[in-house]
């Protein structure tokens, strides 16, 4: 979230699209309604009319996997309508810019594509730029060459006739979304989207966002209250994973993982420092360089010297162009090349995309060793069903770990809150706190590479090691090396500080070594004024609902993201009451500002995006891999005849896999049906933890299938009965909830039907419960990020036995 | 109505609901307000979905168990009120079902064992030393120094703390690990 969970009081239109708050975020409900009371106007875009639509002015269905369709068209209302907010959108974004005279698209594809690397050359997708390599602009935004233009011409195709026959949704459903949101536009007004895996689980799931980002940018409502762009992350800690990398491609901070053709640290540095050469631009991340070594420094303290690069040597390195994400994980496990798996907190064969060929791979492993509360689907693969024990050759650990309420440390949640919790009881059995599961094996490892002759010890060996504290693992050591210390005596910033002393934040931070930091997002999360994560003033000065000394939040404690764009470049709010920060005195009140500067109109002022090069937001962003505007492809199970939009069919550079379990049924008649994945309120994700709770389990039994009251009449099907549902990978038998919160959309003049199973069951308990929906989902995957197609596929259902 | 009597009409419900068709959400009233009064409270974060509730968790200062979870009043989000999940969290944590010992499977055995934690933590990293040191390249094939195994995997989690999470990627990628990932990415 750039905002946060209490800032939807803020909005004057909520979006909801892509997400389900009422059943998978309830307690967000509250702020929605919150705004509803206040006149805000709540909308759910969705192929299910869910709890959220019952509570929504403005409900509009749409066919799965056809967001860009529908939000391309809202793109083309806007600009054709002239509702965009103009003085931002020329200040801040960098729609103004003019595109190099080799720009183009055509049917479907962007300029610079190669068919045999099924990848794009983007040096046609460059700014025009002066001598000094600043990018050239026309603030009017009238000329033929800038983006807004490009942006206008590439959208037009997008009409609410062209729109509708792609997604199903009825016109003047579209124009009332459109117009309602697009409202939003007005200076004094904010407009939120809140979206969840509906949105990023798709083969274009990147491209989805960045359409939302593109409308929220036109309608000036990034970085201020009730507005920005705002993914509801389904898990308590998901966002704090991510901030610490758990990740092939980053680490800890967002900091790109190195290739193995940068050498040194200083090739590293050279080749990721993104160029500028805008003085009015921050471009924040050319202090990579500080958090790195800091990293590196946290990572391996004083072994870490600048003689031996800090020990970037010692870390491994991905080779240039190869990815090792999660569905290339299982890929490469089922062809027998991965031979151990840790799956620690995790329950795979029914979290991932294709379950069958989860389930197979993992069978081909030497050794796995799982981490959880309960048995699960993962833990006891061996014994799943149709599989004899006696052929898995793979050995297999459990480790009972605590759970949260048994131990201590802090959680990030979607508004990026670092929360600290504590324990409140010891942990059942001999069942133990994760952190000291790490710490224990660590030490037995560490034993093993200490000894004479150990093969490439360096990074084990020299692994900083501080945070055994009180007897065992210490959130709290953990807590301060994230935040980083003072790693030797130095004046900084014109303060002194003493080896030891804590960071007072990442504006300390130094590449010479004499500083550690383990995320430089995080520090000043807990330096000499003690835990911030553990505050808990419920005081709200601004009466935004920031509450700023309440825990603390990334980065600097700033509660709304690019709130610099909040204001005009004088530093005034936009429109009164409704900026999070304000210039007044020579001085910024209220949030934590994004960068200290001022304003830009005055001297040394900069531009709010302070994350991206040029300092203003991509409106044109050329740093995707599958172009820089979204654009409408077909899933890759599709019921559409053709792309209305071009003759590409499916996202160009979307990822596949060609083992024999990942079989693909676009088109045809044998699975003719639209699936969709979803949640429900009383289970949690896989639902390791929630099935073999009895208050919920007795709420939600068991694996059912969602479908209209038309589809059922056909198929023969009566609510209650039980249906088996196949896809070109696998099947499952689910009871029939026959519903009219689905209904049949027309779509390029075809009936097209759309059903839905949740994913929370799985065969080990309870019996007769069910097992995964993903034994139904595809494993291809968004270029840009390896994100599954979870969200659309395509399924046959049949009538088995009756109620 | 106070909530005295709220949690006595509760408890009346639950006696109503035994009665009838029995299930264990009805067998489970709350605990009395004086043993409530009487526990030790911390408070805590709901580990269920990620915005990031408020909990007060009362121990019993005797046992040392958890006896009751509700919604912190005082969290600007919650405000004191949970989902249905988090209303239900005591049951995650005091629950019969939790498995709590350390289990091994042999390859091609039917059956799980039950092993000392020491004894596995062991096994374990002789596992991961073999795989490691048997899969080990210091460069790749075009001779560009990798420090690497890709023989391995980790997977987790958005479940785990933040201080976890940091360590765990350290302690991967200390060991080589180029296939980390999790949640995240799905």
């Amino acid at each position: 979230m750039t905002n946060h969970w209490v800032d939807i009081k803020n909005a004057d239109c909520v979006l909801i699209m892509g997400a389900n708050p009422a059943d998978n975020h309830p307690v967000s409900f509250k702020w929605i309604s919150q705004a509803k009371k206040k006149g805000a106007k709540v909308i759910s875009v969705d192929p299910r009319f869910t709890r959220t639509s019952s509570q929504a002015h403005i409900y509009a269905p749409l066919r799965a996997g056809t967001d860009i369709a529908f939000l391309g068209g809202m793109i083309n209302y806007i600009l054709s309508n002239e509702l965009f907010f103009k003085p931002y959108v020329a200040a801040y974004t960098n729609a103004g810019y003019i595109l190099g005279a080799d720009y183009a698209f055509h049917d479907g594809l962007f300029s610079g594509f190669d068919p045999d690397k099924r990848r794009y050359d983007k040096a046609s997708w460059d700014f025009a730029r002066d001598a000094k390599g600043v990018p050239q602009q026309d603030l009017s935004l009238a000329d033929p060459s800038c983006v807004l233009q490009h942006l206008k011409r590439h959208y037009l195709r997008y009409t609410l006739e062209g729109v509708s026959r792609v997604t199903g949704t009825p016109p003047e459903a579209l124009t009332q979304v459109y117009e309602t949101f697009a409202s939003t536009g007005a200076r004094d007004k904010a407009g939120t989207i809140m979206y969840a895996m509906g949105w990023t689980q798709h083969t274009v799931g990147v491209q989805n966002i960045r359409a939302m980002s593109i409308i929220q940018l036109l309608l000036g409502n990034m970085g201020v209250p009730g507005g920005g762009i705002n993914a509801l992350r389904g898990e308590s800690n998901v966002q704090g994973s991510t901030d610490h990398c758990l990740l092939f491609d980053i680490w800890p901070g967002y900091l790109p993982a190195p290739t193995a053709d940068l050498a040194t640290l200083g090739q590293y540095e050279a080749a990721k420092i993104p160029a500028n050469a805008n003085p009015r631009s921050a471009n924040w991340w050319q202090y990579g360089p500080k958090y790195m070594t800091s990293l590196l420094k946290a990572m391996f303290g004083d072994a870490a010297v600048l003689d031996n690069d800090f020990g970037y040597g010692w870390m491994p390195k991905l080779d240039k162009g190869r990815t090792y994400a999660w569905l290339d994980i299982f890929d490469r496990m089922h062809r027998g090349e991965i031979k151990g798996l840790f799956a620690w907190g995790q329950n795979p064969a029914c979290s991932g995309a294709n379950s069958n060929k989860t389930r197979q791979a993992l069978a081909k492993l030497d050794w796995l060793v799982t981490v959880n509360l309960f048995d699960n689907e993962t833990t006891s693969f061996w014994k799943g069903p149709d599989l004899d024990p006696a052929t898995v050759g793979t050995e297999v650990f459990y480790l009972p770990a605590a759970a949260s309420v048994e131990k201590e440390g802090s959680i990030t949640n979607s508004g990026r809150w670092m929360q600290w919790r504590y324990r409140a009881a010891a942990p059942p059995g001999e069942a133990k706190p994760d952190g000291e599961i790490m710490v224990e094996l660590w030490k037995h490892l560490r034993r093993r590479y200490a000894a004479p002759g150990a093969k490439a010890p360096e990074a084990i060996t020299r692994l900083r090691w501080s945070w055994e504290g009180r007897g065992g693992f210490d959130a709290h050591q953990v807590a301060k090396l994230i935040n980083g210390y003072f790693e030797k005596d130095v004046t900084v910033n014109g303060k002194k500080f003493k080896r030891g002393d804590p960071v007072p934040s990442f504006a300390f931070l130094q590449a010479d070594g004499s500083t550690s930091s383990g995320n430089w997002l995080y520090s000043q999360s807990y330096n000499a004024d003690g835990n911030q994560a553990a505050r808990r003033s419920t005081k709200d000065p601004t009466g935004l609902g920031m509450y700023p000394a309440w825990a603390w939040c990334w980065p600097v404690n700033r509660r709304v993201l690019y709130n610099r764009a909040g204001v005009d470049p004088s530093g005034a709010p936009w429109s009164p009451g409704k900026s999070a920060i304000a210039w007044q005195g020579g001085k910024w009140q209220g949030d934590v500002p994004d960068g200290g500067w001022p304003p830009l109109e005055h001297d040394g002022g900069m531009l709010p995006f302070l994350m991206l090069p040029n300092g203003v937001a991509s409106i044109f962003g050329p740093r995707r891999a599958d172009g820089p505007f979204p654009e409408h492809y077909e899933p890759m199970e599709s019921p559409a005849p053709v792309n209305a939009f071009s003759s590409r069919r499916h996202n160009p550079l979307a990822i596949s896999y060609h083992t024999q379990a990942d079989a693909l049924a676009d088109g045809g008649t044998r699975f003719p049906l639209v699936g969709t994945t979803y949640r429900v309120s009383v289970h949690w994700q896989t639902g390791v933890l929630t099935r073999w709770q009895p208050w919920l389990l007795e709420c939600q039994p068991q694996l059912f299938v969602e479908m209209s009251r038309e589809l059922a009449k056909i198929r023969g099907i009566a609510n209650g009965d039980m249906c088996r549902v196949s896809s070109a990978r696998g099947k499952v038998e689910a009871v029939a909830v026959v519903t009219s919160r689905l209904r049949p959309l027309m779509v390029q003049g075809q009936t097209v039907h759309q059903v839905g199973l949740p994913y929370c069951f799985g065969w080990v308990h309870p019996k007769n419960g069910g097992d995964a929906a993903n034994l139904l989902t595809p494993a291809v995957a968004d270029p840009n990020t390896g994100i599954p197609e979870t969200k659309t596929f395509m399924v046959q259902v049949e009538r088995v036995r009756a109620a | 109505m106070d909530r005295r009597s709220f949690i006595k009409l509760l408890g009346t419900a639950a006696v109503g609901g035994a009665a009838g068709k029995a299930s264990q959400a009805q067998a489970s009233p709350p605990p009395p307000m004086k043993d409530l009064a009487a526990a030790r409270k911390t408070t805590s974060i709901c580990p269920y979905c990620a915005v990031g509730c408020g909990l007060l968790v009362y121990t019993d200062r005797a046992s040392g168990k958890i006896i009751h979870i509700e919604g912190d009043p005082e969290h600007p989000i919650n405000r004191g009120t949970l989902c249905a999940k988090g209303s239900g969290l005591y049951q995650m944590a005091v629950n019969p079902a939790r498995m709590t010992k350390v289990l091994h499977r042999e390859p091609h055995s039917d059956k799980w064992e039950e092993k000392s934690w020491d004894w596995a933590l062991e096994r374990i990293a002789e596992l991961v030393q073999q795989t490691r040191d048997n899969s080990f390249e210091a460069t790749n094939t075009q001779g560009q120094r990798v420090m690497r195994t890709t023989a391995m995997a980790h997977l987790g989690s958005a479940a785990l703390d933040n201080e976890e999470c940091w360590l765990l990627q350290a302690m991967m990628r200390s060991l080589g690990l180029v296939y980390i990932e999790h949640q995240a990415r799905i």
